[in-house]
């Protein structure tokens, strides 16, 4: 786990004005800059400073997934040794396919899976393909496995935090 | 829940998508930046970023903060819903401003969501607050571990 870091009314305010979006527009900082009062070294040297401390994990575009043709999202969950649950973790969550790959604890006796790796496929059968790459690279270490694909989504929000206030 | 794209993608979105999931420059004009690399002019980039946003191809185009880096908390949690209630239940989750994301999967624990907040009490005390609307217990599996997180979706 990573020490927190502490920031100040101008980083929130900075994270508010941006988190829905930055305005498209040749100079976004400065438009930034201008909504927030601030001059626009100051914005870039803080989103900078962000970005470096990992606040910010990348600047960029979100892709809707269903938009792009990857319409089948399977939660594969392993069962995987303890002992060997690290390294492979890595190997798992390095593959091209596997958009997060995270440990978690198990819940026995309802939930006995700890490493969890979401696949998205164009469909299905194309999530099995790349799950059981998956299979194979955990070997003797895997007791077992499911998927679990999303058949609707419920809700889907991004964070929101209310520079006001003062968290 | 799927949002067909208006507007077929050709091969200058596709580049676009698949080179712009992160590394947008800090500096005076990222836009030119950017678009020198992809071959593009400065304009047709911002417009194509606009229309792919329009069209539900982008859902967001910006920093992507990690809540976590600053004081903050993240869980990700399951119920097993009955059926006869799964809508009820959903309304009752989604009334939570914490609850970010929230997905009904084929499995006995049908409904999976993530709570996060500033503030790590208020994650399980949303969890508590859950427990006790529905009556269902919940599975919280907390992230012990990442191991890779990045969006790499190829168009």
């Amino acid at each position: 786990m990573h020490g927190n870091i502490s920031l100040d009314a101008t980083d929130r305010r900075l994270i508010e004005a941006t988190q829905t979006g930055l305005p498209l527009c040749p100079k976004p900082y400065h438009a930034v800059a201008e909504t927030l009062g601030l001059t626009v070294d100051e914005v870039m040297y803080r989103l900078q400073r962000m970005q470096d401390l990992g606040i910010i994990r990348r600047i960029g575009a979100v892709p809707n997934h269903y938009a792009i043709g990857y319409r089948a999202n399977g939660m594969s969950v392993w069962d995987v040794d303890d002992n060997q649950l690290s390294e492979l973790g890595q190997n798992v969550g390095g593959l091209d396919f596997v958009s997060h790959c995270y440990r978690r604890p198990r819940r026995l006796p309802d939930w006995r899976y700890n490493l969890f790796a979401m696949v998205h496929g164009r469909d299905q059968d194309e999530v099995i393909v790349k799950v059981s790459q998956v299979r194979q690279l955990l070997g003797n270490a895997c007791k077992d496995h499911q998927i679990l694909y999303s058949s609707q989504i419920l809700k889907k929000t991004g964070l929101r935090i209310r520079a006001a206030e003062g968290i | 829940m799927e949002t067909q794209a208006p507007t077929p993608m050709d091969q200058i979105d596709r580049n676009i998508l698949n080179n712009l999931q992160g590394g947008f420059p800090v500096c005076e004009r990222p836009f030119a930046t950017v678009a020198d690399r992809l071959g593009l002019s400065e304009d047709e980039l911002i417009a194509r970023v606009e229309r792919l946003l329009d069209d539900g191809v982008l859902s967001r185009f910006g920093p992507m903060f990690n809540a976590e880096r600053f004081g903050g908390a993240v869980t990700l949690a399951a119920l097993a819903v009955p059926e006869d209630r799964f809508d009820t239940v959903t309304e009752q989750v989604n009334s939570f401003p914490e609850v970010a994301h929230n997905y009904r999967r084929n499995h006995d624990f049908n409904m999976w969501f993530v709570v996060s907040s500033d503030d790590p009490d208020r994650v399980s005390g949303v969890l508590k607050e859950i427990e006790d609307v529905t009556g269902l217990s919940v599975l919280n599996l907390p992230k012990e571990e990442e191991y890779f997180l990045e969006l790499k979706f190829e168009a």
